[in-house]
């Protein structure tokens, strides 16, 4: 019965323990540097208390489904021995998890906007929509294509490494020939590829597949699917921006 | 009322993007693999969690986070503030007047790392398969450390109007010779928290940061200037957990430090 009532008071604590450097920050420089009085503090505690609450429930739902349904799908495409589900699969996840990406749509919009004003695309609504539409699903098929070739990494054992620095050096190449107003869309449409509830699931299926495999490493070869996801739309985007 | 049905939006919002994800895993497990979901009743408790947590989260900041940290990068970056009510911002900013937007920039990219969920995930599978060699807090602290020192560094590089080619090209030579040198076992995860980084807190207060600066710094502009610290807050901690891993193996060259687990899974 105690153990029932401690475990939420004990996630809730870890929360507030996660929280609390924001807090000291944000008071510091409210009085020590603006010198300024807190606003509405009733408001202020709903709030903090909100997210203290939602990293509890999440950090929980997080060990309850997420990793051990991304594991557990490891496992059985694994001991299935179908190999080219498991492709479909791992690309249809990284596709489908970020098309419909709501950074990703605010950003693809934004990246419109721009090209439009810097003579990229012509200026009207249909172009500007056609070049949104073209990015997302650009930034979507690069997600899917690197975590297929993540799922290929695991299965061949080749070390994470080799893919990213030579795919970092492909970025460097790209971003001296890439039109300069892409090249920052690009850059930021490497972080909109890593949302909150993909990161766990990818993370999970990574290491469900390394564990599962004879001869691979949880720790060698498990991660660096994140990198690659984050990595392979810079190079699509400019791709994208230079051949539009 | 107003707070309770932004709260319902922030619901609806999250389970049209939790939607596919869940779609593409059931589908593939019950029509491909043909596998019944084990204890599917805890697994669509924790999705419930997972959601509920994320929208009470999200809300959260939105409510009390944001607005305030938003604020602050604006009143920080404001020439009031920098120069002296009154006073007349100089054609070219001397780089060493914005101390405070530095301070900041490392203060509030530490905070918000050490509350990123992805985050805290991504710590816990860590420590979990190294059988404890890769502690949870250290990799959080080291990664907060690494975007810490990337907000400042981005900050500025808008300051100065820098090139920032020029710094992630550095970056990427750093992570390079890292890469020769550090444990092989953390490399993996080393570059994994590169990308984990830019996701929920620290991303809207880092932007509103950047675009603060390159709004107020003669010469620059948000559209070419404003992106470039999200850039940084992934590189950085790239290098600052493989530093980590390094170090931790040169103090402990006999115990069980991260070098050890590596020379036990090499094979």
């Amino acid at each position: 019965m105690t153990a029932l009532l401690m475990q939420p008071l004990r996630s809730l604590r870890d929360s507030f323990m996660d929280l609390l450097p924001i807090i000291l920050v944000v008071s510091f420089f409210q009085f020590a540097v603006l010198q300024q009085p807190l606003p509405n503090v009733a408001k202020l505690l709903t709030g903090i208390f909100m997210v203290m609450l939602g990293l509890a429930l999440f950090i929980q739902g997080l060990k309850m489904a997420l990793f051990p349904l991304g594991e557990e799908m490891a496992f059985n495409f694994v001991r299935a021995g179908s190999l080219w589900w498991l492709f479909l699969f791992a690309f249809t996840l990284g596709f489908g998890t970020t098309v419909a990406e709501p950074a990703l749509i605010a950003i693809s919009d934004e990246a419109a906007t721009i090209a439009a004003a810097g003579g990229m695309i012509n200026n009207n609504e249909d172009s500007q929509a056609s070049y949104a539409l073209g990015l997302r699903l650009t930034v979507a098929l690069a997600v899917g294509v690197s975590l297929l070739l993540s799922v290929l990494r695991i299965l061949k054992g080749w070390p994470v490494q080799y893919l990213i620095i030579g795919g970092y050096i492909g970025v460097v190449i790209m971003t001296s020939f890439a039109p300069p107003e892409i090249i920052g869309i690009a850059y930021d449409s490497g972080g909109v590829a890593t949302s909150t509830v993909t990161v766990p699931l990818v993370t999970a299926l990574g290491v469900g597949l390394a564990s599962s495999i004879r001869g691979r490493d949880p720790m060698l070869d498990g991660f660096g699917l994140i990198a690659l996801a984050s990595m392979m739309p810079i190079i699509f985007v400019m791709a994208y921006g230079m051949l539009i | 009322m107003g707070a309770l049905s932004d709260f319902g939006g922030t619901l609806l919002h999250l389970l049209r993007d939790v939607m596919p994800i869940i779609g593409i895993l059931f589908g593939f497990q019950l029509i491909v693999l043909r596998k019944k979901i084990k204890h599917p009743s805890r697994v669509l408790i924790g999705l419930i969690f997972v959601i509920l947590g994320l929208a009470f989260f999200l809300e959260g900041l939105e409510m009390v986070l944001f607005p305030i940290g938003r604020l602050m990068a604006e009143q920080l970056t404001a020439p009031e503030f920098i120069y002296g009510e009154g006073a007349v911002i100089p054609a070219l900013a001397d780089w060493t007047d914005y101390y405070w937007v530095y301070i900041f920039a490392a203060a509030i990219g530490f905070a918000t790392t050490i509350a990123e969920p992805a985050l805290i995930a991504v710590a816990l599978k860590a420590n979990q398969v190294s059988g404890g060699t890769v502690s949870v807090n250290g990799l959080r602290i080291a990664v907060a450390m690494g975007v810490a020192t990337g907000v400042a560094l981005g900050a500025f590089r808008i300051v100065t109007g820098a090139p920032l080619h020029w710094f992630i090209i550095t970056g990427y030579v750093l992570v390079i010779i890292q890469t020769a040198f550090a444990p092989k076992t953390i490399i993996p995860l080393a570059y994994d928290s590169g990308g984990v980084t830019t996701s929920t807190v620290t991303v809207p207060l880092v932007a509103a940061l950047g675009l603060g600066l390159s709004e107020t710094i003669p010469g620059r502009s948000p559209l070419l200037d404003g992106f470039g610290l999200i850039a940084f807050a992934s590189l950085f901690p790239i290098i600052a957990v493989m530093a980590y891993a390094q170090l931790s193996a040169l103090r402990a060259p006999k115990h069980d430090g991260p070098t050890r687990t590596q020379e036990i899974n090499d094979h």
